[in-house]
């Protein structure tokens, strides 16, 4: 008996529709126009075409390290990442009164991990006379501080990442918690070993969460900001090692004040986005498996 | 009570190893809080050698002559006003999309949906045209105003999906009882929803607690400064000789998110788990 007085729908949805036209279309269709003029935000836009898209691929060397940079860390921390909250949450999936708890500490990074306070410890215990730099060197090995070398700056991000894998995490049990054990049962009957039963069991049942959290996850892994700018000083350094793309673009648009060349770099950066999100629910239906089961 | 086994006296082994190497740099972080500064960089262990105090009185001292509780009550203004906006806003859309009827509900929900992928910097740059046009910019209204606006559609989604799980019988009696749409969401949808709600609520304060680019953006005056910009203006100004007050500041800023999550923890994982909320 649904209510059908579409007036009174409205009145509800009125914020969210002031919202969504204020704050995300007109702002969207605002920065694609942005995109083709030099705006300096204080003076008229000034029309000049696809000027900014052209410098950008062509004579601008600072993008290009901040897209393989970007790049280097989506490849390397969400598989990481994924791998980690997978494993633990396969390590997790048992029957015990402790299970809550220790979800839960392993879930506590997740929400401390976003903070400045954070990045903070990792730039302290990974800078030049921190003690990651003390401990390697009592072994021998000199790296001149992690945060200092530009073969390593971007590793000590990546470890700030992989260590949030909690929320994965906490998605991937309720996933493995909705696996019918008589699956279970049945691949122990036909005398199958763990992989076996893994691989055949676990990672279809699973795979729609896999789905989730692949898409998520590197979603979240291109538009990373903070870790970057805290544990650089807002400078992407070591020679621009840990230049992410946003940093790069908050960089050109809000010290420089090129608010038309940070526009055609947001443009880029959703069309990117849009264009590996449809490749990867595309390509899903290959590897993806829906079992008969209501789906949520 | 079954007996311990072997198998399962190694898993809790195990998982409380993990933890403990997990948890390691937040143990860190507040056993460096209380050591001296040379101390601080080079020791790996958590036991100061010398426990000392003097980082806190001088955290609270702040920085650019500015004190620490300045910094911390604007850090309580905009979560505040962040999570009543969601609150409102996102509760008002989502009894909207789950339990009312219009013509454009498919389209516009989907569109909803989409909101949340879109990467924020699209719009970031028209956005700070606007409210620097409005001469609003070094004020707490471009963080909080968004969130009256139902710009956060993950927390409608999440409610949204709380809302169609409430049995359809009660919204029917109330109307049988002549509940409008509106005496409905109020007196019957909305204490149901409490679950859902708190969580919105939790969330939102958490991740506006730790946001940086929003507040770096948009406050320029430390007197405005929130939280995370007080200690990136604190490690601007220091060497690693004040590292122990830095520290000691940033286990203060993190003390909050703690609290909340310790009294809310399964709450928070819940939410996650169900809806696959993900800061």
């Amino acid at each position: 008996m649904p209510d059908e007085r579409p007036r009174v729908a409205y009145l509800f949805l009125s914020p969210w529709v002031a919202g969504a036209l204020l704050l995300t279309v007109g702002p969207m269709l605002a920065s694609l126009y942005l995109s083709f003029t030099d705006y300096d935000l204080f003076t008229t836009p000034k029309w000049i075409g696809l000027e900014n898209y052209r410098r950008l691929f062509t004579s601008d060397d600072r993008f290009v390290s901040s897209v393989w940079v970007t790049l280097r860390y989506v490849l390397i921390s969400t598989p990481l990442k994924l791998a980690a909250a997978l494993g633990v949450a396969l390590l997790l999936n048992r029957a015990s009164r402790a299970q809550g708890v220790y979800r839960s500490a392993f879930y506590a990074p997740s929400l401390l991990g976003t903070s400045v306070a954070v990045a903070l410890v990792w730039r302290v215990i990974f800078d030049r006379d921190g003690v990651v730099e003390r401990s390697f060197d009592a072994v021998g090995l000199h790296t001149g501080g992690w945060t200092t070398n530009p073969r390593l700056a971007l590793l000590v991000i990546v470890l700030l990442a992989v260590w949030q894998f909690g929320a994965p995490m906490v998605i991937f049990l309720a996933g493995l918690k909705q696996i019918p054990p008589e699956l279970y049962d049945a691949s122990a009957v036909d005398g199958a070993g763990w992989w076996r039963t893994f691989r055949s069991i676990t990672v279809p049942m699973l795979s729609p969460v896999i789905l989730f959290n692949l898409v998520l996850e590197t979603i979240h892994a291109f538009q990373s900001f903070t870790p970057a700018f805290i544990i650089s000083n807002g400078r992407g350094g070591p020679s621009d090692s840990t230049l992410f793309y946003t940093l790069y673009l908050y960089q050109r648009g809000f010290t420089e004040f090129r608010m038309g060349y940070a526009s055609a770099m947001a443009w880029l950066l959703l069309l990117v986005l849009a264009g590996l999100t449809a490749v990867v629910f595309r390509t899903a239906r290959l590897w993806v498996f829906y079992s008969g089961q209501e789906q949520r | 009570m079954r007996p311990p086994t072997i198998p399962r006296i190694l898993w809790h082994a195990g998982c409380l190893a993990l933890i403990g190497i997990l948890l390691y740099p937040v143990a860190w972080l507040v056993s460096m809080s209380f050591k001296p500064a040379e101390e601080i960089i080079s020791s790996l262990s958590l036991l100061p050698d010398r426990v000392i105090w003097s980082n806190y009185p001088e955290a609270f001292e702040g920085a650019a002559g500015v004190s620490i509780w300045t910094f911390f009550l604007n850090s309580v203004l905009v979560a505040a006003g962040c999570v009543l906006g969601n609150l409102v806003s996102c509760s008002m859309a989502a009894y909207a999309f789950a339990k009312l009827r219009f013509r454009l509900r498919g389209p516009l929900f989907a569109f909803m949906i989409t909101t949340i992928m879109l990467p924020y910097h699209v719009m970031l740059i028209p956005q700070y045209t606007i409210f620097q046009k409005l001469g609003l910019v070094d004020s707490f209204v471009p963080l909080i105003l968004p969130k009256f606006l139902a710009t956060d559609a993950f927390f409608i989604f999440l409610i949204v999906q709380f809302m169609r799980g409430l049995p359809r019988d009660l919204t029917d009696a109330a109307r049988i009882d002549g509940c409008g749409p509106i005496r409905a969401f109020r007196s019957v949808i909305l204490p149901l929803s409490k679950p859902a709600l708190v969580t919105t609520a939790i969330f939102t304060f958490i991740w506006t607690w730790n946001d940086f680019l929003m507040q770096l953006i948009y406050l320029n005056d430390p007197e405005k400064y929130t939280l995370p910009l007080a200690l990136r203006l604190y490690v601007d100004q220091t060497s690693e000789t004040s590292y122990g007050p830095m520290f000691a500041m940033s286990v203060l800023t993190l003390l909050p998110i703690v609290l909340f999550f310790v009294a809310f923890q399964r709450l928070l994982v819940e939410g996650v788990a169900t809806s696959g909320l993900n800061g």
